[in-house]
């Protein structure tokens, strides 16, 4: 059962298509190949800042799938035969979780490798990038699958989208771009540890919500 | 199709009472259906059909009342669950690999689908596509079926295929509750009207 929903599920969100894992990788290769044409070519600084900028870019580009992520399928009533099925929302949505995850998280560290090279970024700080990636991406898939939940029954929910993850995804942010800033490694525990919270809450959070929804 | 024998589906609402938003659709309604039960439930666009069959499939809760299901319910409803970019044979492969369908050939050849398994859901015609919905239902071979307008775009030849599927399903012991503004001809069914369970106009501000 779960391994047939994984299946849809990831056959829905994988694909390099723009409705599936391609434009948030395009938008994020994009901003690291702006930057540059906007501040100067000077090495120096491109290195220094490149890295917060590439951490804003990942953050904007979690935004980008979230208004197919739960809406569509509650518009097709797939969660309602799921449940008929006895499946719950908080499967149905854990499953989801790791479908968004798997074709959002780790296309977008691919991407950094040519967006840091287009950013000089090298040495410890792409470790330290590429690893803050891999513990706060997590993070931003719950952040972004909660929040496609409970704006999936509003008409201008994929605008209020992105308002709703600014104040969610600053803690990562803070983090993970701190830790580049800092050099140290050890904020990354922090990033960790909270993308592992709202991996653990997001499945019944959303959950709750196309509950709300089918019930309404 | 066939019911489990073990023990016989039962429908029973007691006292059910349902709302939409703030206004009381229908209040006092009270039925049992046991296995090989159809029955018919009439009533204007916006009298609660759909409400009625969502809360006794368990999507929605009563506003008063309970519901009593022994046995998986089926719903047949405007959204039919099915991907609409995927081609048909594919979208009703998920389901039935859900409900572990062993064959899928025969319920689509029944449904007069077999011609249309590699067209895109989306490029379906309204019936064409409420067919694809009924071998949905087929496949998962629940006891109780609701059937929210199943004959709404269909033409003869297919209305005579679900009054038909309607009869097998019952006599095979299931119970089908059935809204609809179009009639169906199907033996010993029992019919009700919605609108005689609607609130007096002083209550609907309940």
């Amino acid at each position: 059962m779960i391994a047939a929903l994984l299946r849809r599920d990831l056959a829905q969100f994988f694909p390099f298509t723009a409705s599936g894992a391609a434009l948030p990788v395009i938008f994020f290769i994009a901003v690291a190949m702006l930057y540059p044409f906007a501040v100067g070519p000077d090495a120096g600084l491109l290195a220094r800042t490149g890295g917060g900028v590439l951490w804003i870019a990942a953050l904007l580009a979690a935004v980008l799938p979230l208004d197919k992520l739960v809406a569509r399928d509650i518009a097709l009533g797939v969660f309602d035969q799921l449940r008929l099925r006895g499946v719950s929302e908080e499967a149905m949505m854990a499953v989801r979780l790791l479908a968004h995850w798997l074709s959002f998280g780790p296309p977008l560290m691919l991407a950094t490798f040519p967006a840091a090279a287009l950013l000089k970024l090298d040495g410890p700080a792409f470790d330290l990038l590429i690893l803050g990636l891999a513990a706060g991406t997590p993070g931003l898939a719950a952040i972004g699958l909660i929040i496609a939940a409970l704006t999936a029954s509003l008409r201008a929910g994929a605008a209020l989208s992105g308002l709703l993850l600014i104040p969610l995804a600053l803690p990562i942010l803070i983090f993970g771009a701190g830790a580049l800033a800092r050099q140290d490694a050890a904020s990354l525990g922090f990033v960790g540890a909270i993308s592992l919270l709202l991996v653990a809450l997001a499945p019944f959070a959303a959950g709750a919500a196309i509950r709300a929804v089918r019930e309404g | 199709m066939q019911a489990s024998r073990d023990h016989a589906p039962l429908l029973a609402a007691e006292g059910l009472a349902c709302r939409r938003g703030a206004r009381l659709l229908f209040r006092g309604l009270s039925f049992r259906l046991e296995g090989g039960a159809a029955c018919h439930v009439t009533g204007a666009n916006g009298a609660g059909k759909t409400t009625l069959l969502r809360t006794l499939a368990g999507l929605a809760s009563p506003f008063a009342g309970s519901v009593t299901r022994a046995g998986a319910a089926g719903l047949l409803a405007e959204r039919s669950g099915l991907d609409p970019e995927l081609p048909l044979a594919a979208a009703l492969a998920f389901w039935f690999a859900l409900d572990r369908v062993e064959d899928a050939g025969a319920i689509m050849a029944r449904l007069r689908l077999a011609a249309l398994a590699e067209v895109p859901v989306r490029y379906l015609s309204t019936g064409q596509h409420k067919r694809a919905a009924l071998a949905r239902l087929l496949g998962q071979r629940a006891p109780i079926w609701l059937l929210d307008e199943p004959l709404s775009g269909l033409d003869a030849a297919s209305r005579a295929l679900v009054s038909e599927l309607v009869q097998a399903h019952c006599q095979g012991g299931g119970i089908a509750l059935i809204a609809s503004h179009q009639p169906l001809d199907v033996p010993g069914m029992t019919s009700f009207a919605i609108e005689d369970f609607a609130p007096a106009p002083q209550e609907e501000e309940a």
